[in-house]
């Protein structure tokens, strides 16, 4: 049976030189980073030379990356972080409604502990209206946080607007953006985006899981979550992930370097997906921004469809049985039968909520995979419609 | 620098053993998939998480669902202390610790009492141990924490966790033990330390960096630190770390197999260094706990007339043999250690102090060499001194 993966949002394939560089960092070197012997110091440097791999990926300098567990960590720190730093100016945050849970939850937590938090609303594709931006701002905001690229429908927001308008009505209200989904595939320059954090995560852009970074914009007023060691600069303390961080590193150098091959590659898949399973299915929506009509900008590879009458879960699983990965909403809500809060943020129609799929398509595919998915998917459908 | 190396460093980390390389390799590759993913790839790299799981609970005698991975040592401790502090906040706000903790549960509790919690923090004997009978007379009606290290990574105290373990019985106050050392050096049972969170780190058992593990009891309810989509029971959130957690689970795994004769074979090694000293006769002490009562594989040591450590470290490393001077978070500071600095000992002694770390892959020859090495190094360092 043919295997096809259409769920790259949720995790990529470890490049086979970041396995690599990741089996050599474990064989070779055991120094701890922190020690002064030559193995530490030897560990020390290939940190260093990831952190200015992760860096050039987003044009920032190296002393602005901070590396973390991953992109939940580097979110929630992005949150907290500044909130801790910044008690005496306000205790209000805005975030979007469609933004990942480790933000939205996170906010969710804040809020129980004293913090007051605005959630956007946003339009039938999932963009922050500018207006709501602009009228959910108070004296006392602290905290602006909305997503790059939305993981489940892709929607690219115009952060660099967003954040101007921010920095024009007050230039001490902190703007971070989660940009995990954006990262390797869309072009990201810090300075253009005017952005004072940014999280970015390794296992979605061929890289490991288990290690992410968060961009502190330089002389940004910034406090730590975890406390201990003096690593990354008395910031995030712990031994350095080793292995981890050498492994994002080479997936963000090969990242910057694919990075136009890549999007036009999964732009090429993914609108051929689309096409086809429009012309051929009856009754399926693009949730978000429709990638064929090209108005809205959106993430090259990710494809989201409702199909009318059908529910994701039994659609998923009978294309899991033809070797189809492909997912209803993030890989962290999997397993829930409620639309996602991103679909019921879009307002869906009711009888297409239910059915919202994403497939996400990159290095893994080929044409060859997409005609199968047209050759299984009407099958698939027609089976639990059927039903 | 010479060609064959000897690593006695094995409390800032230990080299990944060949089969946890290897485990993690599959994971990387074939296992690539989300765990939270419904679909078969993501069913495959969960269930190598639930494997790992079990492996890190029959370690220390725990139920798998009882084991929570974290992205190491310090998280897993930081978990334990903030999460302990955000759910049981209202009940009281008192905390005890002791004074030679690893930094990531002073700086933790540095931080708490900044927040308005107020820690008590026990200072220890000559050997570097705490005692039950003074835990027991800083508790109060308002403590929420006793947070105590089963080893410590400088100096290898043994702390008498079973022993506060038993007098904590009855009362609400959680314990949280640091078991990042002791792990896989000495048996660890949770029931017969009588805890309600531990926590463990992968590369010090030589599994990989960026992987650790916090043991919460069942029933034991604790706030996270970390939320999202709401991974590992919603105590840690954030896609899991499979390959670290594979390779942390297989380092488990292997470290139990051995666990019978581990601290038997390395007290022997440490005896040899310490006669092959003798025999050399260089003038040295022992700083902290007598060798045999200290954690086996453990030993810090002052050479009489050699008052910095750090110039030692660099002359052994000349011939191949890494050691360090206290704890790898301290030797990129200028300060004296915090464990040292607890014994009171004397200037010379505690600036020239060097931590010679086993593991259960130490042989012989690794001893044999540095005290050759050290042999070479001493009296030079002492003329060089005076």
């Amino acid at each position: 049976m043919r295997r096809v993966y259409a769920d790259h949002a949720a995790t990529t394939p470890v490049h086979p030189r970041v396995v690599e560089a990741m089996v050599a960092a474990m064989q070779a070197e055991i120094g701890n980073p922190s020690s002064v012997h030559g193995f530490g110091r030897t560990a020390r440097r290939l940190v260093e030379e990831a952190r200015a791999r992760v860096a050039a990926l987003i044009g920032a300098s190296p002393q602005e990356i901070f590396f973390t567990s991953g992109g939940t960590e580097a979110d929630n720190w992005a949150l907290r972080g500044t909130l801790m730093a910044n008690r005496a100016r306000g205790k209000h945050l805005v975030v979007s409604a469609i933004e990942h849970h480790a933000v939205l939850d996170c906010a969710a937590a804040l809020e129980r502990e004293g913090w007051e938090v605005t959630y956007l609303p946003v339009d039938s594709v999932g963009r922050v209206r500018e207006e709501d931006l602009l009228a959910a701002l108070r004296p006392d905001t602290v905290l602006v946080s909305i997503m790059h690229t939305n993981n489940e429908v892709g929607t690219v927001q115009d952060i660099p607007r967003l954040c101007a308008l921010v920095k024009e009505r007050d230039p001490n209200i902190v703007f971070h953006t989660d940009a995990v989904q954006a990262a390797g595939i869309l072009p990201l320059d810090v300075k253009a985006l005017g952005v004072d954090l940014l999280t970015i995560s390794a296992h979605k852009i061929y890289g490991p899981k288990g290690v992410g970074a968060l961009y502190v914009r330089h002389g940004f007023r910034f406090a730590p979550v975890l406390f201990g060691g003096g690593q990354e600069r008395k910031m995030r303390p712990g031994t350095e992930n080793l292995p981890g961080i050498v492994g994002f590193g080479v997936a963000a150098e090969i990242a910057r370097e694919e990075l136009p091959r890549r999007a036009e590659h999964a732009r090429r898949l993914r609108d051929r997906f689309l096409r086809g399973v429009l012309e051929r299915i009856p009754g399926v929506r693009v949730s978000g921004p429709n990638p064929l009509e090209g108005t809205v900008p959106c993430h090259p590879g990710i494809a989201n469809i409702a199909v009318q009458g059908v529910e994701s879960e039994a659609l998923l699983l009978a294309l899991d049985l033809q070797g189809v990965a492909a997912s209803a909403g993030s890989a962290c809500t999997a397993g829930s039968l409620e639309p996602s809060h991103v679909i019921r943020a879009l307002g869906l129609p009711p009888d297409y909520a239910a059915g919202a799929m994403r497939f996400s398509f990159g290095e893994a595919n080929t044409d060859e995979d997409i005609d199968y998915l047209l050759e299984v998917l009407p099958q698939a459908v027609a089976q639990v419609r059927g039903v | 620098m010479p060609e064959t190396i000897h690593y006695l460093d094995n409390s800032a980390t230990t080299r990944p053993r060949p089969e946890v390389v290897a485990a993690m390799m599959s994971a990387l590759t074939e296992d690539f998939g989300n765990p939270s993913s419904a679909h078969r790839l993501g069913i495959a790299a969960e269930k190598r998480i639930q494997e790992a799981r079990a492996a890190v609970a029959r370690l220390i005698g725990a139920r798998p669902e009882e084991i929570h991975f974290t992205s190491g040592g310090t998280e897993a401790i930081n978990t334990a202390i903030f999460g302990v502090a955000r759910a049981y906040g209202r009940r009281g706000r008192h905390i005890i610790t002791q004074a030679t903790e690893h930094p990531a549960t002073l700086e933790a509790c540095r931080a708490l009492a900044a927040g308005g919690f107020e820690v008590t923090i026990l200072p220890v004997d000559r050997s570097g141990r705490v005692d039950p009978d003074q835990v027991a007379r800083a508790l109060r009606p308002d403590t929420i924490l006793v947070t105590l290290m089963a080893v410590n990574n400088e100096i290898g105290t043994i702390q008498p966790v079973a022993e506060v373990g038993r007098l904590l019985r009855g009362r609400e106050t959680l314990f949280h033990v640091d078991a990042v050392q002791a792990a896989g050096k000495l048996p660890l049972r949770v029931d017969e330390i009588g805890c309600h969170l531990l926590s463990l780190s992968g590369h010090k058992i030589h599994g990989p960096k960026g992987v650790g593990a916090l043991y919460v009891r069942q029933g034991v309810r604790i706030a996270p630190l970390l939320y999202g989509g709401g991974q590992e029971e919603g105590l840690r959130s954030g896609t899991e770390n499979v390959p670290g957690i594979v390779g942390l689970g297989t380092a488990a795994a292997l470290a139990l197999a051995e666990l019978d004769q581990v601290p038997d074979r390395l007290r022997a090694l440490k005896r040899r260094l310490l006669a092959g000293l003798a025999e050399r006769g260089l003038e040295y002490v022992v700083n902290g706990p007598d060798p045999e009562e200290a954690a086996p594989h453990i030993l810090n040591l002052s050479f009489r007339g050699v008052p910095r450590g750090e110039v030692l470290l660099h002359a052994l490393e000349q011939q191949g043999v890494f050691v360090s001077t206290g704890s790898a978070c301290h030797s990129r500071r200028q300060t004296l250690s915090h464990v040292l600095e607890a014994l009171r000992l004397p200037p010379e002694q505690a600036t020239g102090a060097i931590r010679v770390s086993l593991s259960p892959l130490t042989t012989e020859a690794d001893i044999d060499a540095f005290v050759a090495a050290a042999a070479q190094a001493v009296p030079e360092l002492r003329n060089l001194m005076r």
